[in-house]
């Protein structure tokens, strides 16, 4: 086990090299750079500025040093628009909003969605199956930039219970309405795969001697059938993380959270290139730890996995 | 009924004609139309390619058009109403909402499509090939995968939007980029399970070239899957599109989406201008349900393994 960790760690770090150095070309390919305005700056001041940031030095050199800062301090440079600020302040400002959520939008996406699906599939084909089943399709339609809107229609202008945006420090009313917007369309999605893959274990052999022992119907399946349908789900918790990432941008623009997404897309409608390759590497780093994360997770509830 | 088909194919055997048999194709088309929600979902995407298409012949108002009649009152005035002519009523700048929404469609069905056919094409192209070769190239091709779905793209693609200008031409670029992904995956599953067969092996022994082979041989029989699998992307590609507006980084005004038209009603709720929100929305999401249906529906009629 620790030799395949290994492995997919050695793997990860070209992986995460490419990102950085492919964000870092994007922006330099972009026309006019961060310091251009309206009325031009004197050549003298606009190559005092460059100096400064490095930026009159050639691509190479500029490359390493942001990779060397990167791996060496967990520096992510300067921001171009916010003087006071560099890119680890935003970055540490946003992130644990965005974590705080995102953890709970997470949890509520697989026990809601698990328990949804193992339900269906235990009383498969009757009325609570049927219920499953539609309440998980109809969510499917509902991605976050759909469900923002109206859940503030329902509990903030009509019902009044529930505040339509803000943070607060992260009091509980306030991360209500994010997470369930977040989670419902994963919600829907795990609960799906549950469903499908519950009903493929049910139907096999060892299920069917499980019974035939006599074993309780609970036994059979909280200690025999769960672990082999956790399988496919496990494999849909990687992209379901990607997905509630890019969904987190949407979230923080919606609802005024103060997240790392609003600091993403407002530093995208700045150009403000420092914080955007920062957070774009960061989330990519993130998503490759998690898919690692993933991957150990599958191979320790299935030993016929070898790598 | 079996008596009278056989009774029937009898008496044209009698007649001397040659029985007519029935392709797998029109197999899967009495199957699919036995699906009522199938057959249902795909009348709604008529409908809404209709109402995509010649909407514009309809709308008494353009799309660009200011109505300055109800400018100032659009909470009061702007609603819906036959007889001025705004049937889905005004946004809060006053334009058409009919007309709006009409372009809108267009756009977002046109993103759909394209993602889908770039997926079909580029994907199962590619799946395939690593496929059939196999070996250390299919290594290289399917880790070259791996590395790009751990990529956050999302970020990526605003990035490319930022960087290279907001316009139709690069979101298209963008969304085809990450759609052939999954496609390629799925491709080069079916791929290995094909190319052990007879055919395969009767082409390679007669000397066709690998190229002839992958796509005269091999691409026709992964058809069934590729059709099923674009049905079901159209949404997701859909779902991106809006996404990317929603946040006000996709098509350009006076060009809008179903994204950005949500976004657009979303702002102005607290008016109580629900239709704003309300049509744009039922759109996405019967549109949503009925490729969700339809792809439901192609996978029981083409996929052999469920019958």
């Amino acid at each position: 086990m620790s030799s395949f960790i290994l492995r997919r760690l050695i793997i990860a770090i070209p992986v995460l090299l490419i990102l950085i150095v492919a964000t870092f070309l994007l922006m330099y390919a972009a026309p006019g750079g961060p310091f251009t305005s309206e009325r031009p700056l004197p050549p003298e001041v606009m190559a005092n500025i460059e100096a400064k940031y490095g930026l009159n030095q050639p691509l190479y050199v500029q490359i390493w040093k942001y990779v060397v800062g990167i791996v060496t301090q967990f520096d992510f440079g300067p921001s171009y628009i916010y003087k006071d600020q560099d890119v680890n302040d935003i970055i540490a400002q946003g992130f644990p909003v965005t974590l705080t959520y995102g953890f709970w939008s997470f949890v509520v996406a697989v026990v809601v969605g698990v328990s949804l699906g193992v339900t269906a599939a235990i009383r498969h084909n009757t009325w609570l199956d049927y219920l499953a089943v539609g309440v998980s399709v109809g969510a499917q339609v509902l991605p976050n930039f759909v469900m923002a809107p109206i859940l503030v229609l329902i509990f903030t202008l009509w019902l009044g219970w529930l505040p339509g945006g803000g943070w607060q420090g992260g009091q509980w009313q306030f991360i209500i309405m994010p997470v369930i917007a977040l989670s419902t369309s994963f919600m829907a999605s795990i609960a799906r795969i549950t469903r499908s893959s519950m009903l493929e274990v049910l139907n096999a052999n060892f299920i069917r001697t499980a019974r035939a022992k006599g074993l309780p119907e609970h036994t059979v399946i909280w200690r025999h059938a769960l672990k082999p349908t956790m399988l496919p789900v496990i494999s849909y918790l990687g992209p379901a993380f990607v997905g509630m990432i890019t969904g987190s941008v949407v979230i923080d623009i919606y609802f005024s959270t103060g997240g790392i997404g609003q600091f993403f897309v407002n530093s995208a409608l700045n150009r403000d290139y420092g914080v955007m390759m920062g957070v774009t590497i960061l989330t990519g780093a993130l998503t490759v730890l998690f898919n690692l994360l993933v991957d150990v997770l599958y191979a320790w509830i299935d030993p016929r996995i070898r790598y | 009924m079996a008596l009278i088909i056989g009774r029937g194919i009898a008496d044209e055997l009698r007649n001397g004609a040659a029985p007519k048999g029935r392709s797998p194709w029109q197999d899967a088309r009495t199957r699919f139309f036995r699906n009522r929600a199938a057959t249902a979902g795909l009348v709604v995407l008529i409908l809404v390619a209709i109402f995509a298409l010649l909407g514009r012949y309809l709308a008494v108002w353009s799309n660009e058009d200011i109505d300055w009649n109800l400018l100032g009152n659009v909470a009061e005035q702007g609603g819906p109403n036959w007889e001025n002519g705004h049937f889905f009523g005004v946004d809060e700048l006053g334009r058409d909402l009919f007309a709006r929404t009409v372009q809108g469609t267009q756009v977002s069905l046109m993103v759909g499509i394209v993602g889908a056919l770039v997926s079909v094409v580029v994907g199962t192209l590619y799946g395939a090939t690593a496929g059939f070769i196999g070996g250390r190239v299919d290594g290289v091709m399917m880790r070259t995968v791996d590395i790009l779905m751990s990529i956050p793209y999302m970020f990526v693609l605003i990035l490319m939007l930022v960087v290279f200008g907001r316009s139709l031409l690069m979101l298209f670029i963008g969304i085809g980029l990450v759609s052939w992904l999954d496609m390629a995956r799925i491709a080069r599953g079916q791929t290995l399970s094909i190319k052990n067969k007879e055919f395969v092996e009767a082409a390679v022994a007669t000397g066709v070239k690998p190229l002839t082979i992958i796509l005269r041989h091999i691409v026709p029989n992964l058809l069934g899957v590729v059709i099923v699998y674009a049905t079901l992307l159209v949404p997701s590609m859909i779902i991106y599109e809006s996404f990317i507006s929603f946040l006000g980084l996709g098509v350009q005004e006076p060009n809008t989406s179903w994204g950005a038209l949500i976004n657009d009603g979303a702002s102005q709720m607290q008016y109580g201008t629900l239709w704003q929100i309300g049509f744009p929305l039922f759109f996405f999401v019967i549109t949503l349900f009925a490729f969700f249906f339809v792809g439901d529906g192609l996978r029981d009629a083409l996929d052999p393994k469920d019958r």
